[in-house]
């Protein structure tokens, strides 16, 4: 810093104070930005969508089970594979094969409906071996596959990644640093100064700001380079959700440390407030799947709105107006949370 | 640089309270304390620890609500005028720990920032002689560094009232003296003091009064010279006997010129008015009983010796 003499306004000196201590601190660098992005990337490329993966089919070793086996390889998509009678259950269960056939007349097939993939998987062997065994099929449907950008599951998933994201760095960076400056009673020290108190939490959340950009560029340029996630809204509009997310959750975040007198405290508390959201805000899967008694309560929450608000801006082109009733959501965490803490904040 | 502000406070007290109680559950922290410091003076608690002078002082500081007992800093009152109360104080808490990865002109500049008038981060520097540590991060300052720094940031504002509580503790003699000196420019220039501390030394060569301070009470309050003439004795003879052998400590407080005498682990104190006149008296006496010396040692009396008198204890026993 330069041999500045004259200081600016305290709210600007205690956000240039926090930003140092920061950037000092690189291990709060990786742990609050760098391994969040990385684990959404990994996240990323798991979900992103694996291509035409193959039916995994078992056949019991008996009578005939040659043939049903030859006929299953012939047909394409599937794989097909002899399996001891003592091992075939145990290879259902930990999804070796989906589906076990049981060769005869007429066969048998053995899976657990409750799983998906070995409902298709039986779909799938019926549809083979009916022809092997002489169906002819009327007619050969069209298939159109989605590819297209913007309908994939990665697509939707990179928006809720990002607002985890932006809910996980917002309340830990600044959920530790208050705590941190309150178990080495520095806040103490602040507090026997004339700094106005609202001040000295508003440079916490500001300080959070200047982070926010290098961050969601980040996440979101390599998302558009590697998966081709599109970004069909403005810019503006995407910079506008995500700082009134950033803003949210760090009000929330100030929020969860404003009493806390240890790190750990204040690690519990961080947790048991973003736990449920992970689960219900739509980060993984749709929050449509719960209740509808539930439904208003998961609206409100702020990583659904903000969620929301990013896959309408990202995926659909929504305008500001459009997302107003998610931005109103956000907004009103932020001052609420705020406003909560800025009263009930523990300064020694 | 004027730092005592409006000429109307110049002779008024600078601290004023009443009936002053704090309780922490079961803890008497403060029990009923009456206290008046003037403007332009330095005034010191004294006390060993939990006497109740952190308590004492972060309520005048503001920092603490009393649970009984009038406060009045500086003419004005915590509650109403806290704001304005704030502008014109300098404070300094025991042990404060600031943000370690800042350098030492960072955190200065933050903390000037907080107020209306005061120098420049340099001038402040300049007063505590850490302008060749500007650049440094606080984390690595030694000790007595740290201290200065604390008191630099208790400084940018010119307060005309500084409180510090312990500021030498832990810090070597030379440091030690550096922030006495800092803290006699503080005096010279006009500004008032009000500090805690356990070094009995260093109440004796900062404060113009001093208040003795045990379990929440004022046990002895004037100036130094005061407390200790009041002994009666303003001399002190230590002396052990050989092997730990019994003497009589009322033959001895028979001897010409001697006050008081006591035995404290195994060696004798003896108070008295002049030391030339009892030593030999002394050894004729020892010799009479056919006691062996193993350690003699005469002092001015201190406040330690004051303290002692009040309570039977040592400042440094707990």
């Amino acid at each position: 810093m330069s041999r500045r003499e004259r200081p600016y306004h305290p709210l600007i000196e205690l956000t240039i104070a926090r930003l140092l201590e920061f950037v000092r601190e690189p291990e709060a660098v990786f742990w609050v930005v760098v391994f969040p992005l990385v684990v959404a990337l990994a996240l990323g490329i798991a979900f992103r969508t694996k291509g035409d993966e193959p039916v995994y089919v078992g056949v019991l070793e008996a009578a005939g089970s040659a043939e049903v086996t030859a006929a299953l390889t012939k047909a394409p998509g599937i794989q097909a594979r002899l399996v001891a009678r003592d091992r075939a259950d145990l290879a259902l269960r930990d999804g070796e094969v989906q589906v076990i056939v049981l060769p005869g007349t007429p066969p048998t097939y053995r899976f657990d409906p409750a799983r998906p993939e070995s409902k298709l998987a039986r779909l799938a062997v019926d549809a083979a071996l009916q022809r092997a065994a002489g169906r002819a099929d009327r007619f050969t449907a069209g298939e159109e596959t989605i590819e297209a950008v913007g309908a994939r599951y990665i697509d939707w998933l990179i928006p809720g990644l990002l607002g985890m994201n932006i809910m996980g760095t917002g309340m830990w960076s600044i959920g530790f640093s208050v705590v941190w400056a309150r178990t080495r009673r520095v806040l103490k020290r602040l507090a026997a100064t004339p700094m106005s108190r609202r001040d000295y939490l508003l440079a916490q959340m500001l300080a959070r700001l200047v982070f926010l950009g290098l961050e969601v560029g980040a996440l979101l340029g390599f998302a558009a380079l590697a998966f081709s996630v599109p970004i069909r809204g403005s810019l503006w509009t995407l910079s506008g959700v995500v700082l009134l997310g950033a803003l949210a959750f760090g009000g929330l975040g100030l929020l969860v440390a404003s009493r806390a007198r240890t790190i750990e405290a204040a690690s519990g508390w961080m947790n048991f407030s973003m736990l449920p959201m992970w689960v219900v805000s739509g980060v993984f899967f749709s929050s449509a799947h719960f209740p509808a008694p539930m439904q208003p309560f998961i609206h409100a929450l702020p990583l659904t709105a903000l969620n929301d608000a990013l896959r309408a801006v990202m995926l659909d082109g929504a305008t500001p107006r459009e997302v107003g009733a998610e931005a109103a959501i956000l907004g009103a965490w932020a001052v609420v949370c705020f406003s909560i803490s800025l009263r009930i904040f523990r300064w020694k | 640089m004027p730092l005592v502000g409006a000429p109307d406070t110049k002779r008024a007290a600078a601290v004023v309270c009443r009936g002053l109680q704090k309780r922490y559950g079961d803890v008497v922290a403060v029990a009923g304390l009456d206290l008046e410091v003037r403007a332009g003076e330095c005034f010191g608690l004294l006390g060993p620890n939990g006497a109740g002078k952190t308590t004492t002082i972060e309520i005048l500081e503001g920092l603490l609500k009393q649970d009984a007992g009038e406060v009045e800093v500086l003419g004005l009152r915590w509650g109403t005028d806290d704001r304005a109360l704030r502008q014109r104080l300098g404070i300094q808490l025991q042990d404060t720990q600031l943000q370690e990865k800042l350098s030492v002109e960072e955190v200065v500049r933050l903390f000037r920032s907080f107020y209306r008038r005061g120098p420049s981060v340099g001038d402040v520097l300049r007063m505590v002689e850490l302008e060749s540590k500007r650049r440094s991060w606080v984390g690595k300052l030694s000790g007595g560094q740290k201290q200065r720094l604390a008191v630099a940031c208790a400084l940018v504002n010119e307060p005309d009232l500084l409180f510090l509580d312990e500021p030498t503790t832990g810090l070597d003699p030379q440091s030690r003296r550096q922030l006495w000196s800092l803290l006699d420019r503080f005096r010279a220039d006009g500004g008032t003091i009000v500090l805690t501390t356990h070094y009995m030394d260093e109440a004796q060569t900062l404060c113009d009064r001093v208040a003795i301070m045990d379990q929440g009470r004022i046990i002895a309050l004037g100036t130094p010279r005061e407390l200790i003439s009041s002994l009666g004795a303003e001399h002190a003879v230590e002396f052990a006997i050989d092997r730990g052998a019994e003497v009589s400590t009322s033959l001895l407080a028979q001897l010409p010129g001697v006050t008081d005498a006591r035995v404290d682990a195994g060696t004798v104190r003896l108070r008295v008015t002049e030391p030339h006149v009892v030593i030999p008296a002394l050894l004729l006496e020892l010799e009479r009983q056919r006691l062996q010396l193993s350690q003699l040692a005469t002092h001015q009396a201190t406040l330690e010796d004051v303290f002692v008198a009040h309570t039977g204890r040592h400042l440094r026993d707990e």
